[in-house]
């Protein structure tokens, strides 16, 4: 350990108790990764603060040190947002697990970053109510991880993002300031912007969410397709005939055996697609479109519709989507998930390049998607221990974001770029676009100390000419910074 | 070279700004209307190398409100960007120019039975007013407001660079989303010149279901009963009426669901009039000189004793109040009303401006400065016409 980081430990001590504060190493390898394995690296200190002052107390540290320092909740992510630094301090927010205030009447709560994003519905349902994020991981992600990931879920389609249901944040600034962002107040949506920028911006230690009132009614079907692009044909039918449902989620016949393999999820045998279409709402405007939507779906070519009876077959539907993911991994040794955007239209165009480029390569690849809103998780499989077959399968991948963009989609829906994808962002944005962008991180953060490295392949120098940039950046060159 | 003959030289349509174009009496020395996105951002440019302090005019809807700029050289009108760029009608996206109107997209898109959930009270805004002022009307329960529909923007910034942020779809975490940044920031971090949004379909059948409700109290019990019941109303809105305050719950769906619905809604408000039109005060500012928006949570009506005379509320936490007063008077009404609430006085004559602090106490303040030091280092865009005199 250095020196910074020794005093660090030790000033962290003093401030929060010997038992919130971790240096030693075999504890510290507990926080190497996050969801997103292939990237590790030990921190340097790892510290448990219990409050807001806290969590000030120890950036103000990491400041007047010089040192960059990480936030982490549950550690979920997909794209390393929370890799520590072997050089800095991650501050996890697990101690920050009390839900402060439920509040009916306004439909809203107040939690702590590290509330689990389950337990706030948990803790409403009774009372009529959810906090509509629903990532897969959500039993086990926080709240804070869903406001620095923007998250969102299978029913962000109709639901919206974290974003659109984030109120306030207490946030602890890069300078250790704690300050309140508010949607709707006067002055700028710092709120707006805090949210999503993956926690490079500050640090929340208090957030105010929306509740939504539970549906009257959910319906759930199942159809089997012969082939994808019939099931695509399905959803275009479904959005051209004005219908939101609250999911559409689509899988392939490669997806499908997996989760055969796995969960025994009964899916219709010989099925080419699976459709899942969820609606839910008021009873009436229910029962009209969900009959629609059957009818459509058999338009286009479902050779079997499966309706749920009730939440446990409702249950048994999602438990092979939910579970795809992981299910690969029974076909598979080892595996990528991928995460891209196209506009839903593309839908059938860009599965038959992925298909191509499968061909091409000899690389199997899953496909799961969130179809409503095209949004594409390709699972790349291989095997990791034949030579090479980890580099052909990250070309893979990373074609299949080429294919994203150039159909005017985006690099990532909801797993965000983090370290996994900053290399991306030049194919996605100008120069200038990161520029702007990182203009808002030299407001925040002019040291650029918390969480660097993430989101953005170069940083920008605060205060330079927009535009010009000269020699080493003394970012780089102080070690706080690097360059992809 | 002159500046004029500098905008001149990017921008085809440049002129000496008439006496009446004053933005809240400060008037500008030329106006520029850019053809285009590269039009403006040769303008921007230009006005750079000039340090010239730019303001941006769209369809003058919104131009005297807050305050007035402390010096403006340069009026950008965007009403020759009216292009509507591209309408994805299968992906329920459409992307248009900084100076198109709202409703024209409305019209544009209806033709495939969409629209921009976006009713803000003014429809003949552009798109760059209604995002600069974060304009939003009664769907905004629903839907939200500008920060939540729009999925990409392109700026012109202050040194006159193009820049992007989002995209064409709606889901989407590559990069900050200046789309909320820019969603409300008045013109003073960049030139809004293009802007992408999500669209809805357009339902088959609405009713608004009315009641007047004694008072505060009662008119909140109503709106309580209807939020906590599973009808999801597309808006909630009350007004100031006589007898009380009138509560209006707007329902939208499928022809078959929506009068199932309404009588549900009527039983909650203990007996309610259906229509298939709004009440004449929906969605509309109310009439006075000075106008004062009210941000608090939605319980917040239980108490709302200003809701008299030119007033309305919307459950999503939004009130309106329009006064036709005294500077003494308003600034009574505005502190008391801060006391609880943030209130913003969005227009309001001079003497009351002069007599009163317009955007209030602001939270985070100096990040604001900081963000905006960044992105207009020389404050020249729309200088002292937002909070904390950005």
């Amino acid at each position: 350990m250095g020196e910074a980081l020794t005093r660090l430990a030790e000033r962290f001590t003093a401030l929060l108790g010997a038992d919130s504060v971790i240096t030693d190493p075999v504890r510290l390898r507990t926080y190497e990764c996050d969801g997103l394995t292939s990237h590790r690296a030990t921190p340097g200190v790892v510290v448990l603060p219990g409050t807001a002052e806290q969590v000030a107390a120890v950036v103000r540290a990491c400041v007047a040190e010089g040192v960059p320092y990480v936030a982490r909740g549950s550690g979920t992510g997909l794209s390393g947002g929370a890799l520590p630094r072997t050089d800095g301090v991650l501050i996890v927010t697990s101690r920050m697990r009390r839900i402060l205030d439920i509040d009916i009447p306004n439909q809203r709560a107040v939690v702590e970053p590290g509330v689990i994003n389950l337990d706030v519905t948990r803790a409403v349902r009774d009372q009529g109510y959810h906090f509509a994020p629903d990532p897969s991981s959500q039993q086990v992600c926080s709240v804070g991880g869903n406001v620095a990931e923007n998250s969102g879920g299978a029913h962000c389609l109709k639901y919206g993002f974290t974003a659109h249901h984030v109120l306030a944040c207490e946030v602890v600034t890069p300078d250790g300031e704690i300050v309140e962002l508010t949607a709707g107040g006067p002055g700028y949506d710092l709120l707006g912007v805090f949210v999503g920028a993956e926690g490079t911006l500050g640090i929340t230690t208090r957030i105010t969410v929306r509740l939504t009132r539970l549906p009257e009614t959910v319906q759930t079907l199942l159809a089997a397709f012969d082939s994808i692009e019939s099931g695509g044909a399905a959803v275009s039918a479904i959005i051209g005939a004005g219908v939101v449902p609250a999911a559409v989620e689509m899988m392939d016949a490669l997806s499908i055996e997996a989760a055969e393999a796995a969960v025994r999820c009964g899916y219709p045998p010989g099925a080419g697609a699976v459709l899942i279409v969820e609606l839910d709402g008021p009873g009436s405007e229910v029962a009209h479109q969900f009959a629609e939507v059957e009818r459509l779906c058999r338009a286009a070519g479902a050779f079997e519709v499966r309706i749920a009876a009730g939440d446990a077959e409702r249950a048994l539907i999602w438990r092979g989507r939910r579970s795809a993911f992981a299910a690969v991994g029974r076909i598979s040794p080892a595996y990528l998930v991928q995460d891209g955007v196209i506009p839903r239209t593309s839908l059938p165009k860009v599965l038959a390049r992925i298909d191509a480029l499968s061909a091409e390569s000899g690389v199997r690849v899953a496909n799961v998607f969130h179809a409503g809103d095209g949004n594409l998780h390709p699972l790349v499989l291989f095997d990791d221990a034949e030579p090479g077959a980890t580099e052909r399968a990250e070309e893979v991948s990373g074609a299949i974001l080429d294919l994203c963009i150039e159909h005017g989609g985006s690099i990532t829906g909801e797993h965000g770029v983090g370290v996994d994808k900053s290399r991306y962002m030049p194919r996605m944005f100008t120069d200038t676009d990161l520029d702007t962008m990182q203009m808002v991180r030299c407001g925040f953060d002019p040291a650029g100390l918390c969480n660097p490295g993430k989101v953005f392949p170069t940083p920008r120098l605060c205060g330079e000419a927009p535009g010009v940039r000269k020699g080493v950046h003394p970012l780089v060159e102080q070690g706080k910074a690097d360059l992809f | 070279m002159k500046p004029i003959d500098a905008l001149a030289k990017v921008c085809s349509d440049v002129r000496p700004a008439y006496p009446e174009e004053g933005v809240l009496g400060v008037l500008p020395r030329f106006v520029a209307a850019p053809a285009g996105v590269a039009e403006a951002a040769e303008t921007m440019r230009a006005a750079a190398e000039h340090g010239l302090a730019v303001i941006a005019r769209g369809m003058e809807t919104r131009l005297d409100w807050g305050l007035p700029p402390q010096r403006c050289d340069l009026l950008l009108d965007t009403h020759r960007m009216d292009r509507i760029v591209e309408h994805a009608a299968g992906d329920l996206v459409v992307s248009a120019e900084a100076g198109t109107p709202i409703e024209k997209i409305n019209a544009e898109v209806a033709a495939h039975g969409q629209r921009l959930s976006l009713d803000c009270p003014i429809f003949a805004s552009s798109v760059g007013g209604t995002i600069a002022t974060a304009a939003a009307g009664p769907r905004r329960l629903l839907y939200g407001a500008p920060r939540d529909l729009v999925i990409g923007l392109t700026v012109v910034r202050a040194d006159g660079k193009i820049a992007r942020s989002g995209g064409k779809v709606v889901k989407n975490v590559a990069g900050y989303d200046l789309g909320r940044l820019f969603a409300g920031s008045w013109g003073t971090l960049g030139l809004i010149v293009e802007a992408t949004f999500r669209l809805h379909p357009v339902c088959e059948a609405t009713a608004y279901v009315s009641a007047v409700l004694p008072d505060a109290a009662a008119a909140h019990e109503a709106v309580q009963a209807v939020l906590h019941s599973p009808v999801v109303p597309a808006a909630v809105e009350c007004a100031a009426a006589p007898g009380g305050i009138e509560v209006c719950v707007m329902v939208e769906g499928v022809a078959a669901g929506v009068p199932a619905r309404a009588d549900r809604v009527s039983s909650l408000l203990g007996g309610a009039d259906v229509a298939e039109e709004p009440p004449e005060w929906w969605g509309r500012y109310p009439d006075g000189t000075t106008l004062v928006e009210i941000t608090a949570p939605p319980a917040a009506l239980a108490r709302a004793s200003w809701l008299t005379g030119a007033a309305t509320w919307s459950a999503s936490g939004h009130g309106l109040l329009g006064l036709e007063a005294g500077p003494e008077q308003v600034t009574e009404t505005v502190n008391e009303l801060r006391a609880a609430h943030t209130a913003v006085v969005r227009y309001a004559p001079e003497p009351v401006r002069d007599a009163l602090d317009v955007w209030g106490p602001v939270p985070a303040l100096s990040l604001m400065r900081r963000v905006k030091d960044q992105f207009d280092p020389d404050h020249r865009l729309s200088p002292g016409r937002f909070v904390g005199g950005i």
